[in-house]
């Protein structure tokens, strides 16, 4: 109630000034009652009533026509009133479920977090980034009893909550999967059958799953439908596709996935990615994957992961700092 | 409740009926302006959703007291469709984003205490009471 008096005594000493010299001063002074209702809640029918008893106290003589006039408006302003006080009860909520979804990241994160592992003779570096607060993208590096080290990347198709909802699964069913069977092909077989079991036919994910070996650098992989990554041949210096066929996990229960072996010699390089590195969309369309080749052989000089890092930066530049799709590369590098 | 009144709603005219008829009252009880254009702004949005959604109904304006205070009750029924879902109408957004008008948040914005009753296929029941502060 004070706040009202006090309203009432400011804005009868404003437009009295006002009344008098409509002067720039004057009017300012409006402007600044007008910041402190909002501050305070009042909503524009309450002010246009203010408005109307303070007049007819310092202009009695004012006609009728124009208090009509002004209950009128009151009566118009009312629906402006409710949709103010609608909008204040909406951004209180809109702030309620922002911070709801950054405890759900912060939990995410704690849950699909991997430790990059230190394997002899190789250097790894990996960066995923979300589009939004939540990633649909997944990467996870597992080392076995015989020191082999597994990688594992997937991508939601969608971005945003529900595939990072998605994504939580797939940690879990890699995490239950038996120690020992790592073999790519059979880890993607087992994925796709819980994926095919619990995941709403609408929603589709693919996944590349290699297998380092580090006593003969074989790297054994299969792909489930993920956009294919580089291979870097030192001794020629030469980029080519990984393309390994495989159907999307969750399509077909039954699903077979052919595992490719690949021989690894010093100064090599496997590079693994999402669609969201290759579909970044820059001003000429899509960037083009020998464009991203080029960035790599940029970087080639660097440790793997400034190599990543940089990628990442140059790219978020392209697209003036707004991804559209979630953001992963992860590049494992043979020591020379 | 010494005082009531009843409004039948079938044709857009009664909405204006059953604004009168809550403004008069209103005004009677000593509400100001504003709250008088409170009042009559839920009145006929409740009015408006019987005659939209329901087809016909009732608007009752009862004079209230309780505890030293006065105030107005607005109770709106239909025998129309019912509600499905309550906790989705009274969203915030829900309606408005339509253009459908304040819709029930807004009504219960407007006043202090707020009912609703509703059964798919056998009607609506809403209170709706204003105090004078």
């Amino acid at each position: 109630m004070e706040i009202r008096e006090n309203m009432e005594e400011r804005y009868r000493e404003a437009l009295s000034t006002y009344l008098k010299d409509q002067t720039e001063q004057a009017l300012y002074s409006g402007q600044k009652i007008s910041r402190k209702t909002i501050e305070d809640k009042i909503s524009p029918e309450e002010i246009i009533s203010l408005h109307k008893s303070i007049l007819m106290e310092i202009c009695p003589d004012t006609t009728d026509k124009v208090f009509h006039s002004l209950d009128f408006l009151l009566e118009v302003m009312m629906g402006y009133g409710i949709a103010y006080r609608e909008l204040q009860s909406l951004r209180h909520q809109q702030q309620e479920l922002k911070s709801e979804i950054e405890i759900a990241a912060n939990v995410q994160h704690t849950l699909l977090d991997t430790d990059i592992p230190d394997v002899d003779g190789l250097e790894i570096g990996a960066i995923s980034v979300p589009a939004k607060q939540m990633n649909g993208d997944y990467y996870h590096f597992v080392q076995d009893e015989n020191e082999c080290m597994g990688i594992g990347i997937a991508d939601v198709i969608g971005k945003g909550i529900p595939a990072a909802l998605c994504m939580s699964m797939i940690k879990y069913a890699m995490d239950s999967l038996p120690e020992h069977r790592h073999a790519p092909s059979s880890v993607l077989e087992n994925l796709n059958r819980v994926v095919e079991h619990n995941v709403d036919p609408s929603m589709f994910i693919t996944m590349f799953y290699g297998l380092y070996n580090p006593h003969n650098h074989v790297f054994s992989y299969a792909s489930a439908g993920h956009e294919p990554g580089f291979y870097y041949e030192a001794a020629t210096g030469e980029f080519k596709d990984m393309d390994a066929k495989g159907l999307l996990l969750g399509v077909e229960k039954k699903t077979k996935y052919k595992q490719y072996e690949k021989s690894v010699e010093p100064g090599d390089m496997i590079i693994l990615l999402s669609d969201g590195v290759t579909e970044c969309r820059t001003d000429e369309g899509f960037i083009e994957r020998e464009t991203l080749i080029e960035y790599i052989q940029k970087n080639i000089h660097l440790k793997a992961q400034e190599i990543v890092n940089n990628i990442y930066k140059q790219l978020e530049k392209l697209q003036h700092f707004q991804l559209r799709d979630d953001f992963t590369l992860i590049l494992i590098k043979r020591n020379v | 409740m010494e005082f009531q009144s009843c409004v039948k709603i079938i044709n857009e005219w009664d909405i204006v009926a059953a604004r009168q008829l809550g403004r008069n009252v209103a005004k009677e009880l000593g509400f100001g302006t504003v709250d008088q254009a409170r009042i009559t702004t839920a009145i006929s949005e409740l009015a408006r959703n019987i005659y939209l959604y329901a087809g016909q109904g009732n608007v009752y304006i009862d004079k209230v007291y309780d505890a030293g205070k006065s105030g107005l009750k607005i109770v709106a029924t239909d025998e129309g469709p019912g509600i499905q879902d309550i906790r989705k109408v009274m969203e915030d957004g829900y309606t408005t984003s339509g253009g459908l008008g304040a819709g029930l948040p807004g009504v219960k914005r407007l006043m202090d205490d707020f009912d609703i009753d509703s059964t798919p296929g056998k009607g609506t029941e809403i209170l709706a009471t204003k105090w004078i502060r």
